[in-house]
């Protein structure tokens, strides 16, 4: 497996992420938060286009970033889980954003001496962009959770609804372990410890239970997706694909 | 009845050196809230390196009332401005 | 974006002569206008009207666009509407604020927007049938508003004024990026052309309405003028766009839907053919082909969120306890 298909891994997971967050855009519960989760979309899917344009670069074969972004189907899609997940509602969004900053932060800290200098710089940037996502849902996660009746229980049915996509995070596919191996990487395993951290003082401010998750679902990095991807794709991909060739 | 989430004013100060400077407002429950919230809708645009935030509540104003008589007095008392005072040219800048 | 010719101000208003005549004194010194200052009751409800509406306009604004985002055909493009977007959101938190400074809270005004009693710029109940759609909004709609909003950093009102400026500011990028989308439809394929000559002949004419009606009709709009709300008319606003408009749509190749557009040298303008009122008025009245669908998809997602505002206020109440308890 080649270096450059971990670079996709990670890639799919911040577009995928964006996508999903940015279909918020002017159906926020607060106009304040219309400007918040765009602001979120933008660092993922800005991430996205410099792994993207990175992994092409290194697969030699010409494709550019919105080749591989458009190009592509559910299948060839390496994404965990966590990230495709559907919005659902704000207690869902907030939850799922703050599982995958928790897990970003300290995996971009670590990313900051990688042997490869685009992802050193990626590495600068998107860790303090995950440093603010894990603060503006870990708030709202913590209102939620001590809010009203009806908050906590939707908080609570995100919590049941999402930790089973947690520990997906934490593998690494044959292309990461490559990756791993030549210092492009960390090993993703290791920031366990930092993850937990985050979560177990947030829950215990928003007065939610660690859950425990008796088997953690799993299959993204190949390719074995849950059926909501398939739809966000074809509508992602439907006027690119539709003009074969065409610039924009 | 609808429940009315509070205002706050934001300050932002553009660099340092400089003061904070009032650039609008936002709409939050608490004061967590509302320093996000000022940083997501005031700075997206590289406008500053510090925010504050001020619940418009707290925000004692002067009354509009008694203009004429906090600030019309000062108007007369042109000495306290360095043109009052006539100095010599040769003596130089002053 | 987005501000229409006022509609349906009010302008009356009772207070003495002598009251008046000092109220217009100060604004023909071009002084401004502060929130806590006394004012013509007539002033203040013209005001709320008209930041009310520009701000519902900027908030539905959102909506058209917004159709795209998911299915934006690059990731460049993407993150630029998607910033577009944002801003429009943006203006609609100043604008609404520059109205609370007037005693209206945003929940009051967000109330008159989904029960119909408030309007908004006619222009977003139409629908974005195409992803030139969004190129055509941002190099028309955003130009024609650009025309109408930088005169309105100048309006007497303070607050206003002032979150026009920033607006303006922000707003720079949005009618260049929708020249540039449309640059890159008109000089690519063939299929792309058609989608952007079609995207022109539906938006062309509802872009020249955003303007009002003609001066002749619009009423209140005499005194919103003597008051400094508004520093042009109607139609010289309307004139001023088309002239511009018309060599950029000429560099791209596209023709104007409207076969009487001509250059008249006496005037130093272009002539444009009739604007169809009916139809500008059925929908600013709420019978635009979008109408329903966007103060449902406003109402469905102030209505959902009303969960996480209260989780909010209730959770600030514990903090306030807490705090208090620990003191």
């Amino acid at each position: 497996m080649a270096v450059w298909e971990a670079l996709i891994e990670l890639a799919d997971d911040h577009l995928v992420l964006g996508h999903r967050v940015s279909e918020w855009c002017g159906h926020a519960p607060m106009l304040e938060e219309d400007l918040a989760m765009p602001n979120m979309a933008l660092d993922m899917i800005g991430t996205s286009r410099t792994l993207y344009c990175r992994a092409g670069e290194l697969e030699g074969k010409g494709r550019d970033e919105d080749a591989i972004a458009y190009l592509r189907n559910e299948r060839e899609y390496r994404n965990c889980l966590l990230v495709e997940r559907p919005n659902e509602d704000f207690a869902h969004t907030m939850l799922r954003q703050l599982y995958f900053a928790a897990f970003m932060k300290p995996f971009w800290d670590a990313a900051l001496v990688s042997s490869d200098e685009v992802v050193r710089g990626v590495a600068g940037k998107a860790g303090k962009e995950m440093a603010y996502h894990i603060r503006h849902a870990g708030e709202w996660v913590i209102r939620l959770g001590d809010g009203t009746e009806e908050s906590a229980r939707r908080m609570r049915e995100a919590v049941d609804a999402l930790s089973i996509y947690v520990d997906e995070l934490f593998d690494s596919s044959d292309a990461a372990q490559d990756a791993e191996a030549a210092g492009v990487l960390p090993k993703r395993s290791e920031m366990r410890a930092a993850f937990d951290k985050v979560i177990e003082d947030v829950f215990a401010e928003a007065l939610l239970e660690l859950p425990e998750v008796p088997f953690g679902q799993r299959g993204g990095r190949s390719g074995q997706h849950g059926e909501g991807l398939g739809h966000m794709l074809a509508e992602m991909q439907s006027l690119h694909r539709a003009h074969p060739g065409a610039t924009w | 009845m609808v429940q009315t989430t509070p205002l706050w004013e934001v300050f932002i100060r553009p660099r340092n050196g400089l003061s904070h400077k009032h650039v609008g407002s936002i709409h939050a429950a608490d004061e967590v809230l509302a320093l996000q919230a000022a940083r997501d809708v005031y700075t997206r645009r590289g406008e500053g390196n510090s925010i504050w935030v001020v619940r418009s509540a707290d925000i004692h104003a002067s009354d509009p009332d008694q203009a004429a008589e906090n600030f019309e007095p000062t108007a007369d008392k042109i000495y306290r401005h360095p043109t009052f005072y006539e100095i010599p040219e040769e003596v130089g800048h002053m | 974006m987005y501000s229409q010719g006022l509609i349906g101000a009010d302008g009356r208003t009772t207070e003495s002569e002598e009251f008046l005549a000092r109220f217009q004194a100060r604004i023909d010194a071009e002084e401004k206008i502060e929130p806590t200052d006394a004012m013509p009751e007539g002033y203040r409800r013209t005001l709320v009207r008209q930041i009310g509406q520009h701000a519902h306009s900027e908030i539905v604004g959102m909506l058209p666009e917004g159709n795209w985002i998911t299915r934006a055909p690059s990731l460049r493009r993407k993150a630029a509407l998607l910033a577009k977007v944002q801003d429009e959101g943006g203006h609609g938190l100043y604008l609404y604020c520059a109205a609370e400074t007037l005693g209206v809270s945003r929940e009051e005004m967000t109330e008159e927007l989904l029960s119909g009693k408030a309007k908004y710029s006619s222009i977003f109940n139409y629908p974005t049938l195409s992803w030139a759609d969004i190129g055509i909004i941002g190099w028309l709609v955003d130009g024609a508003a650009i025309m109408n909003q930088i005169p309105l950093c100048r309006c007497s009102f303070g607050p206003y004024a002032r979150a026009m400026i920033r607006v303006c500011k922000e707003e720079s990028f949005h009618q260049r990026q929708g020249y540039e989308l449309c640059m890159s439809l008109a000089f690519g394929t063939p299929e792309q052309k058609a989608m952007v000559q079609d995207a022109l002949n539906r938006w062309w004419w509802p872009s020249i309405m955003m303007f009002g009606p003609h001066d002749a009709d619009s009423q209140h709009s005499d005194q919103s003028m003597a008051w400094k709300i508004k520093r042009f008319s109607n139609d010289e606003l309307r004139q001023k766009f088309i002239d511009a408009t018309v060599p950029q749509a000429e560099y791209l190749g596209l023709t104007l839907p409207d076969p009487d557009l001509k250059w008249n040298e006496e005037k130093g303008g272009y002539d444009h053919g009739p604007i169809d009122w009916s139809e500008f008025w059925r929908v600013v009245k709420g019978q635009g082909p979008m109408a329903r669908d966007r103060i449902k998809a406003r109402k469905k997602a102030w209505d959902d969120g009303a969960w996480v505002r209260e989780a909010a206020l209730a959770h600030a109440e514990k903090r306030r306890a807490r705090k208090m308890a620990a003191e």
